[in-house]
């Protein structure tokens, strides 16, 4: 037991006096996670609009109140002419152009019905459409209160849609737990591959090997430090979610926790199982970094949504450990779940953790002697 | 070269006769036969050299030693433990070194101390006590607080060595441990040698140096998997009728089927 102890705090030495290990340890998750939930996001904040107002009248002026008081769009540019907005699209000024025809006003008021043309900058498709959609929707609201149909004016059907767990459509429910289960992932299982690749690079691990201590206690000597410190890590993710960028937290803290240890300690065996293999901390580092990024950024259902997925690629996905990850923790943290939901994916996990670590260490066995 | 017993490890080993005792040992991979029972005796605090072209099977014969890989066939016993029976006992009693130094770059001198005491399952009072002593008999007091990957070579080689003897083994196994240092500090690193050997530590070294080969009291030569040639350096170039260890190399290797 002493010499696990003495173990430990030597792993503890070589984490806090490796300033690259701090960095990937702390500041990683930190700027990943401002990244992804302030620059990388796919909502409409204040979208550059230009309005060319023939109408001006009282609805026209109404409708751009409207427009400009939901926090979606901003006011870039009075046009005077058809021109101007065309040259506004060219120089990449605005997104968005509104235009009231003459008469606006008076149409809605005597007819009940009028025209406003949306012009988008469709370069970007995406944007384009969302911008569109946004537009329509606060006209659409603005003509229902202010035009009193007269009854029996036929039947209409109306599509209500009510948006569940994420009225907003904040991108950072999605980008929160993606991010989380792919620094969790990263940082875990490349720190412990690096550090025990090291070892055996210096010849360190010879020496352990040789000693009375046995290769358990070594192989969780290595883990138990990176499993405090990633789990602090998932503490900070959280905090910053939470705190800064106002995801809710619904469900149970301490599911959520428990949850976010049994991942952690599946990328920690990953960590081992790589480290077993490889024999220089370069390839330790690469082989994390290609066996585990790109899969996870592109098959958890990170980025792009798994249903669209080819069936080959489906299949795939299902070995990807933050697939189940992510689902858990928006069920936890977004739609408030219990573990009766989440059974199912905390038990490939837990699987997964089991399966690994006698994995990792057969291999280890195998491999390190 | 027998010295009065004056420590634990020594006592002990020398009351149950040689330190080191291998009959007909064996380690055969597939239809390879790394090692091919070879068979030698290693009394207490001797050195005992033990040389081979790469590829000749020593680094397999020293990893059974050293309780690390299975034999398949034959006996031995190192410091009275077992090797197919006691893997686990004999690392208690054996210390270890390789070229590579083996200390944390990154860790003090004292930490790199306290460490291996640690592992060795030493005792706190112990650790600093013999932490103490190491670092008087060194000349290292002064660099007790400093980086080891700050030491000259020479250093970190006789700080290795030193804390490989930490717990007071009755074997210590090194590996090529002289390999990239300077000629100087080899001397220098064999007078370390020679003080552990003369409290009864048995020294067990493999070396590509054949002017090192001369310092041994016993040398054996190790050519596809069998031992060739063992005896004193004397014995052996007499018994070749050549001048230097060199030559006894030499001639017993140009015979070699598996070189690396």
């Amino acid at each position: 037991m002493k010499s696990f102890l003495m173990f430990v705090r030597k792993e503890f030495y070589h984490i806090f006096r490796d300033p690259r290990t701090l960095l990937i340890l702390f500041g990683m998750p930190v700027a990943l996670v401002t990244l992804f939930g302030f620059a990388l996001t796919n909502e409409i904040k204040n979208a550059d609009v230009a309005v060319l107002d023939f109408d001006k009248g009282q609805h026209a002026q109404q409708v751009q109140h409207r427009l400009f008081s939901s926090g979606y769009f901003g006011l870039r540019d009075y046009a005077t002419s058809y021109p101007d907005v065309a040259a506004a699209f060219r120089q990449g000024h605005v997104k968005l152009a509104v235009v009231f025809p003459v008469g606006f006003s008076r149409d809605l008021d005597h007819l009940g019905h009028a025209q406003v043309q949306l012009v988008a900058d469709a370069s970007d498709q995406n944007t384009a459409v969302s911008l569109v959609n946004y537009a329509t929707a606060i006209i659409k609201t603005y003509e229902q209160e202010h035009t009193k149909r007269p009854a029996g004016a036929g039947p209409r059907v109306e599509a209500v849609a009510r948006l569940y767990f994420n009225p907003g459509l904040k991108a950072a429910y999605t980008f929160v737990p993606g991010t989380m289960a792919l620094i969790l992932l990263l940082v875990s299982a490349m720190l412990t591959s690096i550090t025990i690749a090291r070892e055996k690079e210096t010849g360190t691990m010879e020496v352990l090997l040789v000693s009375p201590m046995r290769q358990l206690p070594i192989i969780i000597g290595k883990i138990l430090p990176y499993f405090l410190l990633s789990f602090i890590n998932g503490l900070i993710i959280l905090a910053l979610g939470v705190w800064v960028l106002d995801i809710p937290q619904r469900g149970s803290l301490a599911l959520l926790l428990a949850e976010t240890l049994l991942y952690i300690l599946v990328a920690l065996t990953l960590g081992v199982l790589i480290s077993t293999r490889a024999a220089s901390q370069q390839t330790a580092m690469l082989t994390s970094m290609l066996s585990l990024l790109l899969p996870t950024l592109i098959l958890s259902g990170f980025l792009f949504p798994l249903e669209s997925m080819p069936l080959p690629l489906q299949t795939v996905s299902r070995i990807i450990p933050a697939r189940y990850y992510i689902v858990i923790l928006k069920g936890i943290m977004i739609k408030g779940l219990g573990l009766r939901e989440l059974w199912r994916e905390t038990a490939v996990l837990a699987g997964m953790a089991g399966g690994l670590l006698l994995l990792a260490l057969g291999s280890l066995k195998n491999r390190l002697a | 070269m027998t010295n009065p017993p004056n420590n634990a490890a020594a006592g002990r080993a020398s009351a149950a006769g040689p330190v080191i005792t291998c009959q007909q040992l064996t380690k055969r991979f597939g239809d390879f036969v790394a090692v091919n029972g070879i068979s030698f005796e290693v009394a207490a605090g001797e050195i005992f050299g033990f040389l081979g072209a790469n590829g000749a099977g020593k680094t397999t014969a020293m990893r059974m030693l050293c309780g690390l890989l299975g034999p398949t066939e034959g006996a031995a016993t190192v410091a009275g433990c077992d090797v197919f029976r006691e893997p686990e006992r004999i690392k208690q009693h054996i210390g270890y070194m390789s070229q590579k130094f083996s200390l944390y770059e990154d860790l003090t001198v004292r930490e790199n101390i306290r460490f291996y005491g640690g592992v060795y399952g030493l005792k706190t009072a112990a650790i600093r006590e013999k932490t103490t002593a190491l670092l008087q008999r060194l000349g290292l007091a002064a660099e007790r607080d400093t980086l080891v990957g700050s030491l000259p070579l020479g250093w970190k080689q006789k700080l290795a060595f030193s804390v490989a003897l930490l717990h007071e083994p009755a074997v210590i196994f090194l590996d090529e441990p002289t390999g990239g240092v300077d000629p100087i500090t080899r001397r220098q690193f064999w007078d370390l040698i020679y003080e552990a050997a003369a409290r009864g530590v048995t020294i067990f070294i493999t070396t590509h140096y054949m002017d090192e080969a001369e310092y041994c009291d016993r040398v054996s030569i190790m050519v596809d998997g069998r031992i060739d040639a063992l005896d004193t350096p004397a014995g052996l170039k007499r018994q070749f009728g050549v001048a230097s260890m060199d030559e006894v190399f030499l001639h017993l290797a140009r015979g070699a089927k598996n070189v690396e």
